[in-house]
This record gives C-alpha cells, sequence and structure tokens, in this order.
C-alpha cells in the first residue's frame, strides 16, 4: 500500500506541474489585422472611432454633460486648458480592437497633441501629432515610441474627424479616422562575409 | 481496494505538494532589489492609489472583482479588450502634491508562464505633467509576486483578506535589467529615452472587491546629461 501511495504521489506532482506547464492561463483575442501596402513602403492600417459610441471618457474641467456620467474630474488650475480623452478604436470591419487615449493641452510650453493606441494583442504605439493641422484638414503625427509588435517600427499617423451624415445625427456625431503608416527600422541581416 | 485508497491518497497529496510547491517555489523568488536604485541618477517619483475606487476613471469588463468607476463608465466587454483595465489616475510627487495625471492600460499577457513563476502583465503609462511634459512608460508586469503572497492568502483566509506590509516590483521587462522603458514625447521629456521600475506598497486586500489599501509608485530615471538639460531647461 505504501508503494501505491508514494505511485500516486508522483503521479500527482507530476499531473499538476504538467498541467501548469501545458495549460495556457491567458488567451488574448486578436481580430486579424487589415493591413494594406504603401506604394513607397511601409504598411497601411485604418482605424475608427465612432464619436460619441466609443467615446469611454471626455476628461475636460467643468463639462456640463461629463462622460462618462459622474465623472468627477479635476478641477486643479494646473489642469486647465487640457482635454483627456479615451476610446474604443475600431477595424476597417468595424469590430472593437483596442483602446485610444488622446490628449491635448495648451500651456507655457506650447500645444501638444498626442495619441497612445493599445492593441492588447499586439502591444501600444504613442504618437505625437503636429498642433497644426494641415490644409486638406487632417493632423499628421509620428510614432515616436512603440512596444511589442511596434517596437522595431517607425512611421506616420493622420487623424481626420469626419461629420456623420444628416440621417445619421440622431445616432452619432461622427467619427475619428486614424491611419497609420509604418515600416519596420530593423537593421537587414548582412550575409557573412569572409 | 487497500491499494485503491492507497493511490487516491497518493494522487491528493501529490496535487496538493505539487500546487504548493509551484506557489512557494524558491527558485522563483522576487528581486528584493529595484534595478535603479543603485544607479546614482537622478530620478522622478511619481506616486498613486492603486486602488479602483481612488482613482478618477477606472473600467474593465465589468465583470471583474474590481467595479468599474464612475458606475456608469463605459465597459470594456468586446473580445478583443475584455480581459484589459484602463485607469486614469492622479499622479502625486513625494511629498504628496499632485503634479499630473497618468492613464495606464493593463492587459494579461500570453507570456504567462505559472511553470516559471511568471504572471506578465503588459502594462503602458500614458503620463502628463502639465507644468513640465508628456511621456509614455511601456513595461511588461510580473504579479506572481502579488499572486501567491497576497492574492492566495486573501482567498485562503476566512475573512477573504489580506492584511499586512508587501512591497515589491512590478516591472519585470523589456529592459535588459528587468526595467521599463520610458520615451518622452513633449516639453522637458521631449526627445528622452530613458527606464523606469513600477513598484507597489499593498497594505490590505480584499478577495472580494481587490485592492483596499494599495500604493504605486513610478521612479523615472534621469540619465546625468538628461537631467542637467531639465535642470537648464527650468
Amino acid at each position: 500500500m505504501f508503494k501505491t501511495f508514494i505511485f500516486g504521489l508522483i503521479l500527482g506532482i507530476a499531473g499538476v506541474a504538467g498541467v501548469i506547464y501545458a495549460l495556457p492561463v491567458v488567451d488574448q483575442h486578436r481580430e486579424t489585422s487589415i493591413i494594406s501596402v504603401k506604394p513607397n513602403g511601409g504598411n497601411v492600417e485604418r482605424f475608427h472611432i465612432s464619436v460619441p459610441m466609443d467615446r469611454i471618457v471626455a476628461g475636460v474641467a467643468d463639462s456640463a454633460a461629463p462622460v462618462p456620467p459622474g465623472l468627477e474630474w479635476p478641477t486643479a488650475e494646473m489642469f486647465d486648458g487640457m482635454n483627456a480623452e479615451i476610446f474604443k478604436i475600431r477595424n476597417e470591419r468595424d469590430a472593437v480592437i483596442g483602446v485610444a487615449s488622446r490628449l491635448a493641452a495648451t500651456g507655457q510650453r506650447g500645444a501638444l497633441i498626442e495619441w497612445v493606441l493599445h492593441l492588447p494583442a499586439r502591444g501600444s504605439a504613442y504618437v505625437t501629432m503636429n498642433s497644426e493641422p494641415s490644409p486638406e484638414g487632417y493632423r499628421a503625427g509620428s510614432l515616436r515610441y512603440g512596444s511589442r509588435e511596434f517596437t522595431t517600427l517607425t512611421g506616420t499617423m493622420t487623424e481626420r474627424w469626419v461629420a456623420a451624415a444628416d440621417d445619421d445625427l440622431d445616432t452619432q456625431q461622427g467619427r475619428i479616422e486614424l491611419e497609420v503608416a509604418f515600416v519596420s527600422v530593423e537593421e537587414p541581416v548582412e550575409e557573412a562575409v569572409e | 481496494m487497500k491499494y485503491f485508497i492507497g493511490l487516491a491518497l497518493g494522487l491528493v497529496t501529490g496535487i496538493v505538494v505539487g500546487a504548493l510547491f509551484f506557489l512557494y517555489n524558491p527558485l522563483t523568488a522576487s528581486r528584493p532589489l529595484a534595478p535603479l536604485a543603485v544607479t546614482d541618477n537622478d530620478k522622478i517619483i511619481l506616486s498613486f492609489s492603486a486602488v479602483a475606487d481612488d482613482a478618477i476613471v477606472h473600467t474593465n469588463d465589468g465583470e471583474s472583482r474590481v467595479a468599474p468607476k464612475p458606475a456608469r463608465v463605459l465597459q470594456l466587454w468586446e473580445p478583443a479588450i475584455r480581459n484589459t483595465d484602463v485607469s486614469v489616475t492622479m499622479l502625486a510627487d513625494v511629498r504628496g502634491a499632485p503634479v499630473g495625471l497618468g492613464i495606464k492600460y493593463s492587459s494579461p499577457s500570453v507570456r504567462t508562464s505559472l511553470f516559471n513563476g511568471e504572471a506578465i502583465v503588459d502594462s503602458f503609462w500614458h503620463v502628463y505633467l502639465p507644468e513640465r511634459g508628456s511621456f509614455v512608460i511601456g513595461q511588461s508586469e510580473n504579479h506572481f509576486d502579488f499572486l501567491r503572497q497576497i492574492i492566495v492568502p486573501a482567498h485562503w483566509s476566512s475573512g477573504k483578506s489580506w492584511r499586512g506590509k508587501w512591497h515589491g516590483n512590478l516591472t519585470a521587462g523589456p529592459g535588459p535589467l528587468g526595467t521599463a522603458e520610458v520615451a518622452g514625447g513633449s516639453g522637458e521629456f521631449a526627445g528622452l529615452d530613458t527606464e523606469a521600475v513600477e513598484s507597489m506598497s499593498a497594505r490590505a486586500y480584499s478577495a472580494t472587491s481587490g485592492p483596499v489599501a494599495i500604493d504605486g509608485q513610478l521612479a523615472i530615471d534621469l540619465p546625468r546629461p538628461a537631467a542637467a538639460d531639465l535642470a537648464d531647461d527650468r
């Protein structure tokens, strides 16, 4: 009986080890990326945000209709001129693929507008935008830093506000369109030279 | 029959011993020293409350033990973001005075391996200090020590809570010394590339509602030339 007990003990320990080793703890859902290739290099992806449906936070002091309802945004003087928004972002199939924050502020050090795109299955991208929009009506910026899948990338992003058509005004105000064009900056593997 | 009972007893004991071994495996012990503690560079220290109820906004899938705040905030229920937490929190300096705002995204990583003592969370801070500028912190956090020293004891306790004193580093990469990466965006941080470490000091945790009294701290290393530039800038 003792030998059987020892056999069961070893089997139990091995079973736990096997389960802990083999069982995936995290199952991160990933939507298929919809990427097109730019003629002059780089991969283009387009995301959009439906406003107000995808707006999680509209952080601005003394708002009459705060988003979300009940939001107590800091009213300290240093946050004057600052606007922080958080959104869900969608791909071209209209599937939510991540969350993003847009920070806009004016102050002694000039104006800043910047985005963080957080795509849980892929990584995060930090994009700093030009404070002045282009004559064509969009604002451009560049990838400042990326984590995980975006680590070795560089490139640009544009944001554009598209107002909703008159028919849709009951349900939405419009949409923010983001177009990223990223390209890898990894050094090509050099062939060994004798 | 006695062999069957022996085998069953052995199996149960083995499962318990195996589970305890992996939970308290000394080979997966935490690093007691923060990598940045051994440098003599200047640092920016930002502290914050890691309790969701103290945050300005905290949202998740709405089904986790930590309740969203405010209650009517949009929840992250779609498959791609269902495991993600977003928190907007006030950041304070070492004296406790508010100096800015931080938005933190946290998502559990598929690199998690409990076998190796790794409960990995990929997180990303978007930080704005109104009088100084903005930057981001990209990091992988290892919550395994927090899990085994706080969450598991809280679940095992009859009161479904944990009280005590615990301090630990969460940051486990992607820097070679287990540090987070910092990229400056605007103001005096424009162009800055440096490292950071996030740590946590816990005093109370509830198995039913999550963190009760937990403070977080971000330590951002300022390389010497950068520190000199920032001083000139001021």
